[in-house]
């Protein structure tokens, strides 16, 4: 059953995968992605990590690729890109020795630690727990407003900072259009 | 490994059976369910307005839903010419499934008295009145609505024309921005009740006051009932359709059985929420027990392991009346009403009510005097409330003297 799930789910991450490389159309990259984070929720469950499979699916297919689509339609990109023409002339050497470095970089990761790997839950116990439903939860709240609730609050108030720098850069009164009737209607 | 049911711990045969069967019934209710919601609509609407309504096909013309499947299940499938061929096929799916499987976390029935946890003994068989009991259980439910915005956004760009697609602008940026709100102040229900499960929440639900409508004060629910009307792009929130404005919104290019699909993800999404409200702020299938002195009504309605299921439909079909009770009587809001009503006051408005309800609950947990406790926490608050007040007057201001127009 494990080794089922484990196939269908790696079998999902990786053709989302290539689709994302493949695809040379914006929107259906972004539609692979998607595969992508779903099959990674899936193998997170089938962890018992199950907050952390809702939340990847709330976050990252429900929020971040629904930014990317918005993107993509309302800024008109949603044609077939041009693979011929090359913006900058080392970009595609650089990026097979940077794809490279980095695929040995994990192989050599995984292979370097298959022993301790293989010894589970070093971390967080999940499995185990008070209260079976939602020993997750816990868990994981009990860990980051503890041990790490300065990290959390610097994380949060970045976030805030980068928000208000975003609005602030994206409102800058230009000169010559203030009486562009757009300028500012939300 | 998939802790969903009790019943899946051995992993029988009969187990995987049951399980099976109540994959089925769950769909088969669900999709009568839609059915009927859609003449239930029309046909109260029609008496709202002094109209008959629906009445030829079969008594009450109950079963017209089926004659306008039928129809449109034999009309020409066109597709578009500029059409994405591939994602204009998926996006009615990506519409239909999601709404699907919120179903499947309600508790539609289940026995919650003493401290049994909405177990019933079916065939031998312990098991739930619900299809699945995952750990993350209101998570999932905002998983898989933010996951319903994709049928919308991707039916819009994929039918190639330009309508289509500022109608799907319209109602995913109104569904994005409404998930917020409907989110925090489900996270006032997960405060109350301490967990996520939905069992778990309907399981502390276990007396008239301790439902959460009355034990999260009111607020939050109110705020959840507008913020789902305004996910469902229901009116008095649906722009995305607004019949007398638009050409049809984002399903303008779709025909036959693809609109049923997207017609049918509607109603099934109103039918859900209505039953996530039910089981998240009015007790799911926990009876109305009262105890007024000589009167005693312990909620047992003698129907068995049915009991529950009664509530939960009675409960269920108030919410959908109201339903349509906005539809027939609220005017619509216009698009920058609808985008303040979201964003400066309802998200402000639920997440200053989780502070006060998390301030109470750590006053009890420490012994604090309560009603310090609230007055500073209002004080704090009430300040908050005002320099928002503020920043928007003077953002307000400043817009105007750019120019804009509202």
């Amino acid at each position: 059953m494990q080794l089922f799930v484990f196939v269908c789910a790696a079998a999902m991450i990786l053709v989302g995968a290539i689709g994302v490389i493949v695809r040379s159309h914006p929107v259906h990259a972004a539609l692979s992605l998607i595969l992508t984070l779903f099959g990674v929720a899936v193998l997170f469950v089938a962890q018992e990590a199950h907050f952390l499979a809702a939340v990847q699916v709330i976050v990252y297919a429900g929020a971040i690729v629904v930014l990317f689509l918005f993107v993509i339609m309302l800024l008109g990109v949603d044609k077939a890109e041009a693979l011929r023409i090359d913006p900058v002339k080392v970009q595609r050497p650089l990026a097979v020795i940077v794809g490279l470095g980095l695929f040995g970089l994990v192989a050599a990761a995984i292979v370097r630690s298959r022993d301790s790997l293989v010894v589970r839950g070093r971390g967080i116990d999940i499995a185990s727990g008070d209260a079976g439903h939602d020993s997750n939860i816990r868990q994981l709240a009990n860990d980051l407003f503890s041990n790490h609730v300065f990290a959390f609050e610097i994380t949060s108030v970045l976030l805030v900072i980068a928000v208000v720098g975003t609005v602030l850069l994206a409102r800058r009164p230009r000169s010559g259009s203030a009486t562009d009737p757009s300028a500012g209607s939300k | 490994m998939f802790a969903i049911d009790i019943l899946l711990e051995g992993l029988t045969p009969a187990a995987v059976l049951i399980v099976l069967l109540k994959v089925v019934i769950v769909f088969v209710v669900g999709l009568v369910a839609t059915m009927f919601m859609v003449w239930f609509e029309r046909k109260i609407i029609s008496g709202m307005q002094n109209r008959i309504g629906p009445n030829k096909a079969g008594p009450f013309g109950i079963l017209q839903t089926l004659a306008d499947g039928i129809k449109l299940f034999f009309k020409e499938d066109l597709l578009p010419d500029r059409a994405d061929r591939f994602v204009f096929r998926l996006a009615p799916f990506l519409a239909f499934v999601p709404a699907f499987l919120v179903w499947s976390i309600i508790p539609l029935g289940g026995d919650f008295s003493n401290g049994k946890n909405g177990a019933v003994t079916m065939f031998g068989h312990r098991t739930f009145v619900q299809l699945a009991d995952p750990p993350v259980g209101v998570l999932l439910l905002l998983a898989i609505s933010s996951i319903g915005v994709y049928g919308i956004m991707l039916a819009g760009w994929s039918s190639g024309s330009k309508y289509p697609l500022l109608g799907s602008v319209r109602a995913s940026a109104q569904m994005v921005s409404y998930e917020a709100a409907l989110g925090l102040s489900l996270a006032a229900v997960m405060l109350v009740a301490g967990t996520l499960s939905t069992n778990g929440i309907v399981t502390s639900q276990s007396s008239l006051g301790r439902w959460h409508v009355i034990a999260t004060g009111i607020v939050p629910f109110v705020i959840f009932m507008v913020a789902a009307t305004a996910e469902l792009n229901r009116p008095p929130f649906d722009l995305v359709e607004a019949e007398q404005e638009l050409v049809g919104g984002f399903n303008t290019e779709y025909s036959s059985l693809r609109f049923a699909l997207f017609y049918l993800a509607e109603f099934m999404n109103t039918v859900t929420m209505s039953g996530i409200i039910v089981t998240m702020f009015f007790g799911g299938p926990q009876p109305v027990t009262f105890n007024l002195g000589a009167v005693h009504f312990s909620g047992d309605l003698r129907l068995g392991f049915m009991n529950g299921t009664v509530w939960f439909v009675a409960k269920l079909l108030v919410f959908l009346y109201i339903y349509v009770w906005f539809r027939a009587t609220l005017p619509r809001l216009r698009y920058d009403q609808l985008m303040n009503l979201g964003w400066k006051l309802l998200i402000p408005a639920s997440l200053g009510w989780f502070m006060l309800l998390a301030a109470q609950r750590v006053a009890t947990d420490n012994d604090w005097n309560k009603w310090t406790v609230n007055i500073i926490t209002i004080a704090v608050l009430l300040a908050c409330g005002l320099l928002l007040l503020a920043a928007t007057r003077v953002s307000a201001k400043n817009r105007e003297r750019e120019g804009a127009m509202f």
